[in-house]
């Protein structure tokens, strides 16, 4: 059965689009937990969904609209440029409205309530060829984006008062910073679902950065347990059939937890 | 640059937040290898004057030139140690990435450093002796030891100007010396002009040319000797100020909000 499973073309397609949006996960998530913006990444999720929720009601596709919901909340908390606690009270409270506003859109929405189902929980394995490319194509312009902009990203994230004195202009790079965040949830989603968008871009990242002090090392080991945690979450779900969000949560959570164990291990 | 011409030149600046009006008409110059303590009460303009001298904060009025050009133009040139602040103890970043920063982090790109820049980023790190901690988190370093880092940040790019803002806040007393030293060390190595913001000017007492007092709505600028008088101090105020030798120290009272007792170990003086 489980052979028989790996043979199928959309197996294939699940797992080229898994390790898609795995890989610009990964990459994008080290700067998310070096800026302490973890809640930003869940605020941007849900109301990638609002945005999926609008799209249906007025019948477009919601990928589309997931990806206009996401870069509208990037713009503007890029924006905003807010820091700790009132980023954190600006952002719970533009999130619940959001998530309100999708609950009414779903309502009104008279198709099949899996596609919302689907949103929140992920379908990676209903994932076409088409959706494939479109994954592709924006993973290939968020990894470009990361690639020119890797050490101001850097710079800013870590040490924004000493970038500020060198020149590196902060605003315009959290907007870039949020824009590829909202684009990479976009890809999330897709995979794990809206609800479960932490599981690839914070578990990974936070995990990385337990294993290594090195920056450049950090942001190859979270693409690589992002990676493990999808490919392997997909393949876990085709010998079990339980949704495949789960498995890739409990993977990526389990490397995490290792990583603190080893961290642990090696202060004392 | 010949040795005569200022590095720094500030003219006829003010600087005004609505209608508050913190300090017009002041001017002064820098020359190479000077170092200038600025002192004052809090919300005098310290900072701000720092942000002014790095092209981040326009002046109501006036003009600011570093060898010449605007601050803007000269950004990746001026050396900047802030305050110390906390790391989150799990980053992941060394010590020598942080300095590496400060040579090649404005930059687009990724970036391999060449073997040349490699190597400055080692000098800066021995300059403070900082080779022993270089590999560890920032995270996890203690305060002055990333001090020591900061300054090897701001030198690795070889900068024309040093500016520092308190940067001896919540350091211990021996690494107040080792830091004020470094800095000395530095512009009379390479001849670069120092601002040392500071609400203590015991610390750096033995090594400033030149003190600026910012007191709320007046200004002095001269020599330690000439400023941190009774004198100056109770004109700045227009209240009565004193200002004490006690041993080694300087000692500030009456100030409005006499925050400054001011004291340190190494006050010798010129």
């Amino acid at each position: 059965m489980f052979t028989e499973l790996l043979g199928q073309h959309f197996v294939h397609t699940a797992l080229l689009a898994g390790a898609v949006a795995a890989v610009v996960s990964g990459a994008i998530g080290v700067f998310v937990v070096s800026r302490g913006a973890s809640f930003a990444v869940h605020a941007i999720s849900e109301l990638g969904f609002t945005g999926a929720a609008g799209a249906l009601v007025v019948g477009l596709d919601p990928v589309l609209g997931m990806i206009g919901g996401s870069l509208a909340v990037g713009l503007v908390l890029g924006l905003l440029s807010l820091r700790g606690r009132e980023r954190d009270s600006a952002i719970g409270a533009v999130l619940a409205f959001g998530l309100g506003v999708g609950v009414l859109f779903l309502s009104l929405y008279q198709g099949y309530a899996t596609v919302a189902t689907n949103l929140l929980f992920g379908s990676i394995v209903g994932v076409g060829d088409g959706q494939l490319r479109n994954l592709a194509i924006v993973a290939a312009v968020v990894v470009a984006g990361i690639a020119l902009l890797y050490r101001p990203l850097l710079f800013s994230s870590v040490d924004p008062e000493i970038a500020a004195a060198r020149g590196v202009p902060l605003r315009p790079l959290a907007v870039a910073m949020f824009l590829l965040l909202a684009l990479t949830t976009a890809e999330a989603i897709q995979v794990v679902g809206v609800l479960l968008v932490l599981t690839l871009v914070i578990t990974p990242a936070a995990a990385a950065q337990r294993l290594t002090v090195r920056p450049g090392l950090a942001m190859l080991l979270s693409v690589g347990i992002a990676l493990a945690a999808t490919e392997g979450g997909i393949l876990l779900s085709l010998a079990q059939p339980w949704p495949t969000s789960f498995f890739v949560s409990a993977i990526s959570f389990a490397v995490y937890l290792a990583a603190r164990v080893v961290d642990a291990r090696r202060a004392r | 640059m010949t040795g005569e011409a200022p590095v720094v030149s500030a003219e006829g600046l003010a600087l005004r937040f609505g209608e508050r009006l913190l300090w017009d008409e002041l001017s002064f110059n820098l020359g190479p290898g000077e170092l200038l303590a600025v002192l004052g009460p809090n919300g005098t303009g310290k900072t701000s004057l720092i942000r002014i001298l790095l092209g981040l904060l326009e002046p109501s009025e006036g003009r600011v030139a570093i060898e010449g050009r605007p601050p803007r133009e000269k950004r990746g040139s001026i050396g900047y140690v802030p305050q110390q602040r906390a790391f989150d103890r799990d980053l992941a970043l060394r010590g020598r990435d942080l300095v590496r920063l400060g040579l090649d982090g404005h930059r687009f790109g990724i970036g391999r450093l060449s073997a040349e820049q490699r190597a400055r980023v080692e000098r800066a790190l021995a300059e403070v002796g900082a080779e022993s901690f270089a590999d560890r988190p920032v995270g996890r370093l203690s305060g002055g030891e990333q001090q020591r880092l900061r300054v090897a940040q701001a030198l690795v790019s070889d900068p024309v100007l040093l500016l520092a803002d308190e940067p001896l806040l919540s350091l211990d007393l021996a690494h107040q010396r080792i830091l004020v030293e470094l800095l000395d060390a530095r512009r009379r190595a390479a001849g670069t002009p120092v601002v040392f913001v500071t609400h203590d000017v015991n610390p750096v007492l033995a090594s400033v040319d030149r003190v600026l007092y910012l007191a709320p709505g007046a200004w002095a600028i001269g020599s330690a000797d000439e400023v941190l008088t009774s004198e100056t101090l109770t004109r700045l105020y227009g209240t009565e100020v004193d200002v004490l030798r006690v041993r080694d120290r300087l000692v500030v009272v009456g100030t409005p909000d006499d925050t400054h007792v001011h004291h340190v170990e190494d006050g010798s003086g010129r």
